[in-house]
Formats: structure tokens, C-alpha cells, sequence
């Protein structure tokens, strides 16, 4: 058994940079690669992208990748954990064999794929035996948008990708993983953690949680001192450094930018934060209150103390379904008295849209530069603004008034007020939207399969 | 005297469906008394007036020097429902640091607050 692993976070989420995890395979030692592909509804579109091709329905991204990285990981042992399988697991899998021949490293390590997260076809059965799927949010039961479901997945934890690493996978894809498991199941494979260890089941979780978003951990979106913060052009990715007992540090590579310090660690910790004594995973429940954190040098953060509770005897659903249309127009008005412009060219839009008759769920007015984030906390905007974004959104079902309603942007600037620009982009896109339904099930209806092959 | 956050805490916030969470962190963990006693879930409801229109619910962690707030219903209906600029909540955390809180002058002189 190895003291310590280090495990280098290469993906915040699906679009971030795209070179960050072959800097973390080539700027120093790691033992894993944790990559995070799957926001609550990238989901959707994968089912999307698979219904037009069978091939499709996972994450492209993850292929050029590992024409990049496979031959470094390979040489170095460096293991790979990634929930870039969407949902076609066994189509990334075979797109990574193909890299593989290509590079001839075929039948130089093993693939392993975690399946059976996809509920999609299991849902009329399971309403019909009574599994509700009620809403989290609103306790609504699912049979309420029945028609509308595009994707069902339900979060698998770190167990299955242990049992891949176990049998012998150098890459691990799955499909509806949680980003925490992606850590964690490296830790439990090395260390021999049991299913009941639950104190170090949160250690592992937590160190999963501060690494699962990147940079936010090293220095991006950092408030404290954030002037301070250097080289953020260069930033190191986080890398968790876990040993056997459950303490781990954060650290990064060196001669890379960014900051990895207790101020850093403790806005990620609370990054997404429900009720910090129950942090629930399908693996454990871990314990935010239980954090102890210390500066152990330049860029180096020692965590440990952590405690954790027994797992619940349910998963988590992530279920997308369709839930209307929407579109965003906006126009930009200049100095002076550009927010009193804006607001009067919000009326005369509004009274447009009313003599149409369009209906609408709901319409929103934002004006940026004066209160679209902070509302009335930002106070009464000066009339010596230099200019003011109008930013008008629209949401409703049916398409059509969606449509309509982005034709009367543009007239704006020939019909309202003057001083306005801003409208070289075009007519606003109709987008249709696609909603998220969280849901829990009984851990009993669910059977993760996990293959390991040659590549 | 009357001190804003932005002298006592940094913050981050983000979103779980159409509650938006803030965790508001000490600058000094001598400070965290001060954000445990003024800053307070009824406080951070009246000053999110407008913008939350659920509840505000408060945690405490001593261990980190922070609180962690829920503000419900105010992402106008959350992730690709919401229409808003930030519909995940990323700003709330600078929101909440506008809030100005009453310190003791004795207070604010022992944590070298009144300069």
C-alpha cells in the first residue's frame, strides 16, 4: 500500500479549460485524474445528441483528451476516474479503444465502464409500483410531467468505480456518477477503506468536494485578497493528497498560479452548501462542522478531524424533462439618463407585447450596469450611468409567442428612445427548456454494473 | 459604530434549484462572534427583501469561522427556468456583503476595527 496518493482534479464542469488536466498529468507527480463532465442537465442533452446518433450521448471532449494524455498515463500508471460516459458509457468506452489502437496501446491497460445509472426505461414501471419521484423541491410526484421526461439517471457513488479500479482499470468511465465518488474511489481502492469506515468516507467525500470545481480551489473565484492572487493566467488545478487515515491536504503543482490557502478552502467548502451537518452522498454522510483546516506551507492546506455518518438507503434521481420555451433580448443604452431610456423602452416593449395578446409564464426586466444582480441592494442608479444594458427575458409554452416575442427587440431602436445600440448579434434564439427534477429512490431498485475489459 | 461585511467577511454562494446558498466566512476568526451575534436569519431575510421570497434558513460552522445561509425562492424558479442574469446565485455573496452591522466602539477598538 502506497503512504499517500495524489489525485489532480482536471474539469471543474463540462466547457472548463480544456487544457487543464494535461497540465495536471505533465506539470508533476500524480497518482489519478478526476474528471467532472456532467452538470444536473448536460444529461439532456446527451439523450438529445444520442436519439439523432447512436454513437453519440457522452462527452466529446474526453476523446481528444485521451489521444493527449493516454500515452504519459499509461507509461506513469496515472488512473483516470471520469463521469464522461453520459449516456452512452459503452460508445465513450469504444471511442477511447479506437484512440488506444491508434496510439498502439491496445491491450497495454484496461477499461473500465460503470453502467445501470440510466432509469430512463424503468420509469412507467416504477410509477406503476408506486415509486413516486416526488419532486425534492416541491414534493410534486413525477407523473405530473410524465410526458414531458427527456433523461432519468440516478447518482451512483464511489463503490462501483472501486470495484472497476479493483479488477485492475487504468480508465474508469461512468455515466450518472456523483463528483465526489471520482475522488473518493480512488482513496477507498488504495487505502482498503471498508463500506462502514464512515468517518474516513467523509474525509474522502470532502476532498472530493473541494476539488470536484477546479480552480475554485486554487485560487478562481476567490474573494479573499483576491488582487493578490497570482498568475491566475497560469492557474494550478487542485490536487488532493490523501493518506490511509483520512487526512489529506490540497495542494497543486508548483511553478503554477493561483493560491491554495485556508481562506480558498473555506469558500469551496461552503460552495453549494445545504445543511453543513448533512452533506449526503450515496456513500456516506459527511459532516462540514467536523472540518478542521491548517496552512501546512506555501500552497499546501492540511484538512482532517472529519467525521461521517451512515449512508442513506436511498440515491439520488437527476430526471430532466421539458418545461416550456424561453428567449433573452437585450439592447444598451447610453449616457445620459441611460437606466431613465432603458426603463421607458421596457414599457413601450411591454405595452407591445400586451396589444399582441401573447401570454407568457413570465417576463423578467433586468437592467445591467445599474441592478441585475444585486436588485434593490445596489440603490437608486445615477443618471450619470455611462450606459445601461436592458435585458428583457420572456418564458412560457407556447413557442410561438416565445418567437414573436424576439421580433420586437430590434424595432426598439427605431421606435423607442434615443441613444440605444447594441443589436449586431440579431434576433434573440427561441431556446426550448429543458428542466431539472431532483427525485430520491430506494438504493434497493438500483443494480450498478461495472465491466472491465482489455483496451 | 456601524461596520459593512465587506470589513468582517468574505463570502462565496451558489445555487441548489431556486435556493441560493452564501456562505459568509470571518476575515479573522475573532471576528466570527460578531457575524454569529448581528447577522442573524432574520437580518439576512429583511435585507434580501425583495429577492428572497421563502424562508432564510442559518448554519453555523465555529470550525471554519462561517455561517451558511439559505435563501429560498429567489432564482426565479432556479437552473434553466430562471430568467435571471444570475440565475445560480453567484452574486448573493456580495450582496449579503453590503450589510452594515452595529459593533460596540470597545468591540471594534479590541478588534482593531475603528481605524
Amino acid at each position: 500500500m502506497k503512504e499517500k496518493i495524489r489525485i489532480a482534479s482536471g474539469q471543474g464542469f463540462w466547457g472548463d479549460l480544456l487544457d487543464a488536466p494535461v497540465r495536471q498529468v505533465e506539470g508533476g507527480p500524480i497518482d489519478y485524474l478526476m474528471l467532472d463532465y456532467l452538470a444536473e442537465v448536460t444529461m439532456s442533452i446527451m439523450q438529445k445528441q444520442r436519439a439523432r446518433d447512436p454513437q453519440a450521448g457522452y462527452a466529446r471532449d474526453f476523446i481528444p483528451l485521451m489521444r493527449q494524455i493516454l500515452p504519459a498515463c499509461v507509461e506513469r500508471n496515472i488512473r483516470v476516474t471520469a463521469n464522461a460516459g453520459g449516456v452512452n458509457v459503452e460508445g465513450c468506452a469504444e471511442a477511447v479503444r479506437v484512440v488506444a489502437r491508434e496510439l498502439g496501446l491496445n491491450g497495454k491497460f484496461q477499461i473500465g465502464i460503470v453502467t445501470g445509472d440510466d432509469i430512463m426505461p424503468r420509469i412507467d414501471e416504477l410509477l406503476e409500483r408506486g415509486v413516486e419521484l416526488r419532486n425534492m423541491d416541491t414534493g410534486e410526484p413525477l407523473a405530473a410531467v410524465r410526458e414531458q421526461i427527456q433523461s432519468a439517471n440516478v447518482y451512483l457513488g464511489a463503490w462501483p468505480m472501486v470495484e472497476a479500479l479493483n479488477r485492475g482499470a487504468q480508465i474508469v468511465i461512468t455515466g450518472r456518477a456523483t463528483d465526489t465518488g471520482l475522488t473518493l474511489a480512488p482513496i477507498i481502492h488504495e487505502f482498503g477503506w471498508g463500506e462502514n469506515d464512515w468517518d474516513r468516507l467523509a474525509a474522502g467525500t470532502i476532498a472530493g468536494h473541494i476539488i470536484e470545481c477546479g480552480a475554485q480551489a486554487s485560487g478562481g473565484n476567490c474573494q479573499y485578497d483576491w488582487r493578490n492572487i497570482p498568475d491566475l493566467a497560469n492557474v494550478g488545478f487542485p490536487i488532493a493528497e490523501a493518506y490511509a487515515d483520512g487526512t489529506f491536504f490540497i495542494t497543486k503543482h508548483e511553478g503554477t498560479g493561483g493560491r491554495v490557502n485556508v481562506p480558498a478552502i473555506r469558500e469551496q467548502l461552503l460552495y453549494e452548501m445545504g445543511d453543513p451537518h448533512a452533506y449526503i452522498t450515496p456513500d456516506c454522510i459527511a459532516d462540514f462542522t467536523t472540518i478542521h483546516l491548517e496552512d501546512a506551507g506555501e500552497n499546501r492546506v492540511r484538512v482532517f478531524g472529519i467525521k461521517g455518518r451512515a449512508a442513506t438507503d436511498t440515491l439520488k434521481v437527476s430526471i430532466s424533462y421539458s418545461a416550456g420555451f424561453k428567449a433573452v433580448g437585450t439592447l444598451v443604452y447610453s449616457w445620459p439618463d441611460a437606466y431613465e431610456k432603458a426603463r421607458a423602452a421596457d414599457k413601450i416593449l411591454r405595452a407591445r407585447l400586451e396589444r399582441l395578446g401573447l401570454q407568457f409564464d413570465q417576463i423578467l426586466t433586468e437592467f445591467v450596469g445599474a441592478n441585475a444582480t444585486h436588485g434593490p441592494l445596489a440603490g437608486e442608479p445615477s443618471p450619470d450611468l455611462a450606459e445601461v444594458q436592458l435585458r428583457v427575458g420572456v418564458r412560457g409554452q407556447d413557442r410561438k409567442a416565445i418567437e414573436r416575442f424576439t421580433k420586437e427587440i430590434a424595432p426598439l431602436i427605431l421606435t423607442g428612445p434615443p441613444g440605444v445600440t447594441g443589436f449586431a448579434g440579431g434576433r434573440p434564439k427561441v431556446e426550448e427548456i429543458v428542466a431539472y427534477w431532483p427525485a430520491l429512490i430506494p438504493k434497493t431498485e438500483i443494480t450498478p454494473r461495472v465491466e472491465v475489459s482489455e483496451a | 459604530m456601524r461596520i459593512q461585511l465587506t470589513k468582517l467577511a468574505h463570502a462565496r454562494s451558489g445555487d441548489k434549484g431556486d435556493t441560493a446558498n452564501i456562505g459568509l466566512i470571518a476575515l479573522k476568526d475573532e471576528y466570527y462572534p460578531l457575524l454569529v451575534r448581528e447577522v442573524t436569519a432574520s437580518r439576512v431575510k429583511e435585507h434580501f427583501r425583495g429577492i428572497c421570497k421563502g424562508e432564510v434558513e442559518r448554519f453555523e460552522l465555529p470550525n471554519l469561522s462561517a455561517l451558511n445561509f439559505l435563501l429560498h425562492e429567489s432564482l426565479g424558479g432556479g437552473g434553466t427556468l430562471s430568467l435571471m442574469t444570475d440565475a445560480q446565485g453567484k452574486t448573493f455573496s456580495t450582496a449579503l456583503l453590503r450589510m452594515y452591522i452595529d459593533v460596540a466602539d470597545d468591540v471594534a477598538q479590541t478588534l482593531g476595527l475603528n481605524q
